[in-house]
């Protein structure tokens, strides 16, 4: 994307031409990925015109011209935003989303709407209502979820970047199974106003890019306060890219005990620890630590993720908008059935068990001891930071699996999340770099950083990309 | 951990949720295997502990009690199911 950037400045392009380039690219592969679900050619065209006449009146900023997909969780106003569900599938939005509305008005050009798992529910990209994104290194393989058509999409190069958001991990594991980078920012620190929520004190926003560089570059766009949404933190935002250059001599790197015991993949572990070398060739030292209930972050994340995911889709009731059935018999048949009908089964699934732990006489046994194991999870992160700057781990418990592997069952997916959940229970950044690869497949490397140091995560990043060229591996068919 | 096919009738009503009746078998096992996962959170003894409902201590914002939103009901019923002069219409409720 920073390249992009330099040769529309220096007029080598227009971003007419670039994002005609992108859609012809998109349109070409999409029936091969199924990374879109809506590509907007009409209403990109117009965008790219008017950044072009910006760029001619010298009112260009950074961004400007620049072609974007957009996960289609984020309301975009007159366009289809379906969520990836039956539920919305007949939905136009009506407003755009402040992600989206920042990102239009920097002049970026917005491609389309990217697949995703089902309102988010989803590690693979396969509960999707238009059906399984695929992996461009192995078309037999998930992208990751629930950001998969966002990941698959910026790993073939059909868009320069695109957005995705992350519940539990849903930006970072399909950057990590498509060989991207990707950064789930601190909670609160991107607007999630107009962000179709899954689970309120978890969702985050956040870029899915080539390179750190472009993460930092979409972030300035991205981030910052936010007065209509109630949990938009007041912080000021940096300039992500003033720092990315600095030296990381003396920083010092966390690796949990409990990420790198037994159970971590050796392959993954390779990768990961030759990856922690190269930041160690940097200057940085590393320390062990202990994150004592990382266990516990998985029951704890499918109590509260299901029991906020079931209080916020019961706005889905086939009266104002979204799927209504037909010929309902009364007003319980039409909530009832237009909610079974539009709704697929991994979101019933989770709103049966959020309904289930949040009901009389199981709130204090589930719900509540959920909360209390997410203060210890945010302990254990917070103890952590006195002692070191970043943490590193794998981000993926393996290399991307094949569709329909684990589809029967669901508590082997869930499992697969151990790295990535307690962030967003703990509401810290984090990110996840290209490292490498398991036969064809890439593994990711994860950072994280403590509250709204996004800065030395994408710092981190972009000097371990200045050393190392996996950011830069496209798969052969996508060159 | 075991649910009965009453509980999930139960809870499928709650969440107002249409489920088959030859699913519901499916919905028993699916739901007592999350339900056995979620209890390994009974491991640890949080007596003491506060539980938080929120990663970072805030509070909520307050704003001056003035209108800022406009009415822009025709804007949102464009792609409503069924409405007549500004409302939504949905079966009767009272008979």
């Amino acid at each position: 994307m920073a390249e992009l950037v330099s040769a529309l400045n220096n007029k080598q392009i227009s971003s007419e031409e670039l994002t005609q380039l992108y859609l012809d690219r998109s349109k070409q592969f999409n029936d091969e990925l199924n990374c879109y679900i809506t590509i907007d050619e009409a209403h990109a065209l117009n965008q790219a015109k008017h950044a072009d006449q910006l760029r001619a009146d010298n009112k260009a900023t950074v961004l400007t011209g620049i072609p974007i997909a957009q996960k289609d969780i984020f309301c975009t106003k007159d366009i289809k935003t379906s969520c990836g569900s039956k539920m919305l599938d007949n939905f136009i939005a009506p407003y755009d989303a402040t992600v989206v509305e920042k990102m239009n008005a920097a002049g970026m050009v917005m491609l389309g709407k990217t697949n995703m798992d089902e309102f988010a529910m989803g590690s693979s990209n396969e509960t999707s209502y238009y059906g399984a994104v695929k992996n461009p290194w192995n078309k037999d393989c998930v992208p990751g979820g629930s950001s998969g058509g966002s990941a698959s999409a910026v790993a073939a190069r059909l868009c320069p970047a695109a957005t995705g958001t992350d519940t539990g991990g849903s930006i970072r594991q399909p950057a990590s199974l498509c060989g991207i980078t990707g950064l789930k920012p601190t909670y609160g620190r991107v607007s999630r106003y107009g962000m179709i929520a899954f689970a309120s004190s978890l969702d985050q926003g956040g870029p899915m890019t080539q390179t750190a560089e472009d993460a930092a570059l979409l972030m300035n766009t991205m981030a910052g306060f936010d007065a209509k949404d109630s949990t938009s933190a007041a912080k000021p935002v940096n300039d992500y890219t003033a720092s990315l250059n600095d030296s990381i001599s003396g920083l010092k790197i966390g690796l949990p005990k409990q990420y790198f015991d037994n159970s971590l993949n050796p392959e993954v572990a390779k990768i990961v620890e030759t990856a922690i070398k190269e930041l160690e060739k940097l200057g940085a030292t590393c320390v062990s630590i202990e994150l004592p209930n990382t266990e516990l972050s998985i029951p704890a994340y499918y109590v509260v993720a299901p029991a906020e995911c079931s209080s916020n889709l019961s706005r889905f009731d086939g009266v104002r908008f979204g799927y209504r059935c037909d010929d309902p018999k009364d007003l319980s048949d039409l909530y009832c059935r237009s909610r079974g009908e539009g709704f697929g089964p991994e979101v019933k699934r989770r709103i049966m068990i959020g309904t289930y732990v949040l009901s009389a006489g199981y709130y204090d046994a589930y719900y509540l001891q959920a909360q209390k194991i997410r203060h210890l999870i945010r302990d254990d992160f917070t103890e952590a930071f006195k002692e070191v700057d970043i943490i590193a781990g794998p981000t993926a418990t393996g290399p991307a699996f094949k569709i329909n592997e684990k589809l029967n069952d669901p508590i082997s997916m869930y499992l697969s999340d151990i790295y990535t959940v307690s962030v967003n229970l703990a509401g810290l950044p984090a990110m996840s770099l290209p490292a490498g690869f398991s036969g064809d497949l890439p593994i990711g490397l994860q950072l994280i950083g403590n509250y709204f140091q996004e800065s030395r995560l994408l710092n981190v990043g972009h000097q371990y990309q200045q050393v190392t060229d996996w950011h830069k591996q496209v798969p052969a068919e996508f060159k | 951990m075991s649910i009965d096919k009453s509980e999930i009738e139960k809870i499928a009503l709650l969440a107002r949720l249409k489920i088959d009746e030859e699913a519901i078998p499916n919905y028993q096992q699916e739901l007592s295997n999350i339900l056995t996962l979620v209890e390994r959170m009974n491991e640890v003894d949080t007596g003491n502990v506060e539980p938080i409902a929120h990663p970072l201590d805030i509070a909520s914002r307050l704003r001056a009690d003035l209108v800022t939103e406009t009415n822009q009901r025709d804007n949102f019923q464009r792609h409503a199911p069924s409405t007549k002069d500004g409302y939504y219409l949905v079966p009767k409720v009272i008979e």
